[in-house]
């Protein structure tokens, strides 16, 4: 994008889909009505396909127990808030909430931190070592749970660290720091050069341009990157599992698996404790959805 | 993460142009000169990834080659005495070097199905890719299109990223419930007898796909309508003029101005879902037996379910890696031959 100075960042990052419509003006818009029936009915199809589990654990969540566990097909019957209400007084489900934003909150904050002038130096200086790092950030995508999760396990050990929270915020880092620092650097390249110039004439080191003039700039990015960052760290299980030894320290991903052991599964109260999880995420994420699109394909699209 | 295709920004730096073969000894000096900025900036990340990850991964490799369990640990074992003191003496089932064992027991199937897990690996990843690929890109073609209530279509599509994976996982548990999940009460409707979906590896890593394509197909989606914006509209234009057909402008423009995207994605999509955990930790669980476990799922409940066997662990990540790795490496060499080069 670097090329491309001409194009400021609202246009990179916001508008991007309405000028898309602007200019497909080919006569791909005058469609048959029968062709459009079939891609709207496509269209229906897929959505429903996938908004429906998400409905169907929805309206479970407010069934009472004898109703999800019949084979009688019902949207909703005798509809109740008993779920709720044994999920958020009856078990350890707030406390895990808690664990899972400090944790995933935590995450998010350090490794924006860390990673945020990584990106700007990849995105910007031509330095040695520069491609061997971008390999590392690739690589690092490919190391299996099962690989670091014992070295990182004894470090803690020999720390003391294990069943704390801190643990499981130094394990996310090493999936949040390559990670951040690689979605920041397609926003950073989205940010037109000629900016960095203008504040070098200035008189402004490249510090103070990366303060002073990207990063307000890189906003809507970081926002995306941090709440992707977040959603890592929200749903991350394995590390949780073999760190986090006592009930009171769970976080929601661990934790709400007690409701459904093998034997005796307590779906109406899993489903409620699922839309609790989800409602949140959900809400934060439409509203950052129209950044994602356009975020994630800043860098990647240029071939 | 998709920007892997970037190039490096030529125009932006002063920098780095330069490699005048000057007097031996200023090289270093000028280089510290002009990029010491660039390295204060990275310094913070290659610290962190070494401490996290760098040093981790060399201590995994030399585990792999250990015995090392919970339970030979201790280099010492020290008993209290009547009158308190302290008495060490030397464990004799300490940990040692076993050299090759490990991988003999893993890949000769004494330890753990390596095979079965690795074939079931390979299906789940083929599996999954395919299908996020070929639907994310169908409903991105559509997607990138004028039409009346684009934009709702596209928050509903994307809805399934929101969902935690683990919530979803647990969604899609429910609904293949044996009893009385949605799908047997479908079929139980339409007058079929319901499946046990998770008595035969075949239908329950059935559902293990179907869920991960539900939830994987928005990125792809995502990633690719992205893609689709940045072709050129002049392009559709002139071969608008040569009449070419609709599938002529999807095959011959489309798909290549795609290209650089694609080749990313599916780099990253095969290595995530390779690597997938949750999915079918927590909707197989590995049922019937074990038989449904792929390599990250079953060697993490080979490692460390009892006593926690850290020396196997490593080694079934040693080879975890060494497959991805392979892997990347002849992908990375077939886009140089046609051309492509990151």
């Amino acid at each position: 994008m670097s090329e491309t100075g001409t194009s400021t960042l609202r246009e990179a990052t916001i508008h991007r889909m309405p000028s898309a419509a602007v200019r497909n003006n080919r006569p791909r818009s005058k469609r048959k009505p029968l062709a459009s029936l079939g891609l709207h009915g496509t269209l229906v199809l897929a959505s429903l396909i996938a908004i429906f589990p998400i409905v169907w654990v929805l309206a479970a969540s407010f069934k009472p127990k004898e109703w999800i566990q019949s084979t009688e097909l019902t949207l909703v019957k005798e509809p109740t808030l008993a779920n709720y209400d044994y999920v958020l007084t009856q078990t350890n489900f707030p406390s895990w909430v808690f664990n899972s934003v400090l944790v995933a909150a935590c995450t998010m904050f350090f490794g924006i931190l860390m990673s945020a002038t990584a990106g700007y130096a990849l995105s910007r200086f031509n330095f040695p070592g520069r491609r061997q790092l971008m390999l590392v950030f690739l690589v690092t995508q490919m190391f299996p749970v099962a690989i670091l999760i014992v070295p990182i396990y004894q470090i803690m050990a020999t720390f003391g660290l294990i069943n704390t929270h801190a643990s499981l915020i130094i394990a996310y880092l090493t999936i949040a720091v390559p990670f951040c620092a690689w979605m920041l650097k397609g926003y950073f390249d989205s940010i037109p050069t000629s900016l960095d110039e203008a504040a070098s004439i200035d008189g402004c080191g490249p510090f103070m341009t990366f303060w002073k003039v990207i990063m307000p700039l890189a906003r809507p990015g970081i926002a995306v990157t941090a709440f992707y960052t977040f959603l890592t760290a929200w749903g991350e299980l394995a590390y949780a599992s073999a760190f986090i030894q006592t009930d009171d320290r769970f976080t929601l991903s661990y934790g709400m698996r007690q409701f459904v052991p093998q034997f005796n599964p307590q779906w109406e109260y899993l489903t409620a404790a699922a839309v609790l999880v989800t409602v949140p995420a959900a809400v934060v994420f439409l509203y950052v959805q129209r950044h994602l699109v356009s975020g994630l394909t800043a860098g990647g699209t240029k071939g | 993460m998709s920007t892997v295709t970037a190039t490096p920004p030529t125009t932006t730096s002063p920098a780095s142009r330069s490699h005048r073969p000057a007097k031996r000894p200023s090289w270093l000096r000028r280089s510290w000169d002009r990029h010491w900025y660039a390295w204060a900036m990275v310094a913070p990340v290659v610290v962190v990834l070494s401490v996290l990850i760098i040093y981790p991964l060399v201590r995994g490799v030399f585990l792999s080659f250990t015995n090392l369990t919970e339970a030979n640990q201790l280099a010492e074992i020290c008993t209290k005495s009547i009158t308190g003191s302290e008495s060490c003496k030397a464990n004799p089932e300490a940990w040692h070097m076993v050299g090759f064992d490990n991988y003999v027991d893993v890949l000769s199937g004494k330890v753990g199905q390596f095979w079965q897990w690795l074939g079931v690996t390979l299906i789940w990843t083929i599996g999954c890719v395919v299908f996020h690929y070929t639907i994310g890109l169908g409903l991105a073609v559509m997607l990138n299109r004028p039409m009346w209530g684009r934009g709702v279509y596209r928050v509903l599509l994307i809805l399934p990223w929101a969902v935690p994976a683990f919530v979803s996982a647990f969604a899609w548990k429910f609904m293949f419930n044996e009893k009385f999940g949605l799908f047997n009460a479908l079929l139980t409707k339409v007058g079929l007898d319901p499946v046990e979906w998770f008595s035969d590896w075949k239908t329950s890593l059935l559902t293990a796909i179907l869920t991960n394509i539900w939830l994987g197909v928005p990125f792809m989606m995502v990633a690719l309508l992205g893609g689709m914006q940045t072709i050129p509209t002049e392009q559709y234009e002139a071969a608008e003029i040569d009449g070419a057909s609709p599938w002529q402008r999807f095959v011959s423009i489309t798909l290549p101005g795609l290209r650089s995207v694609s080749m990313t994605v599916i780099l990253l999509g095969t290595i995530w879902t390779f690597n997938m955990f949750p999915v079918i930790f927590l909707v197989t669980q590995g049922q019937p037996a074990g038989q449904t476990e792929i390599l990250v799922t079953g060697s993490f409940r080979a490692a460390f379910e009892g006593i926690r066997n850290y020396s196997l662990a490593s080694t079934y990540g040693v080879l975890i890696l060494s497959i991805l790795l392979v892997f990347s490496v002849f992908y990375r060499r077939m886009l140089r031959k046609q051309g492509e080069v990151w």
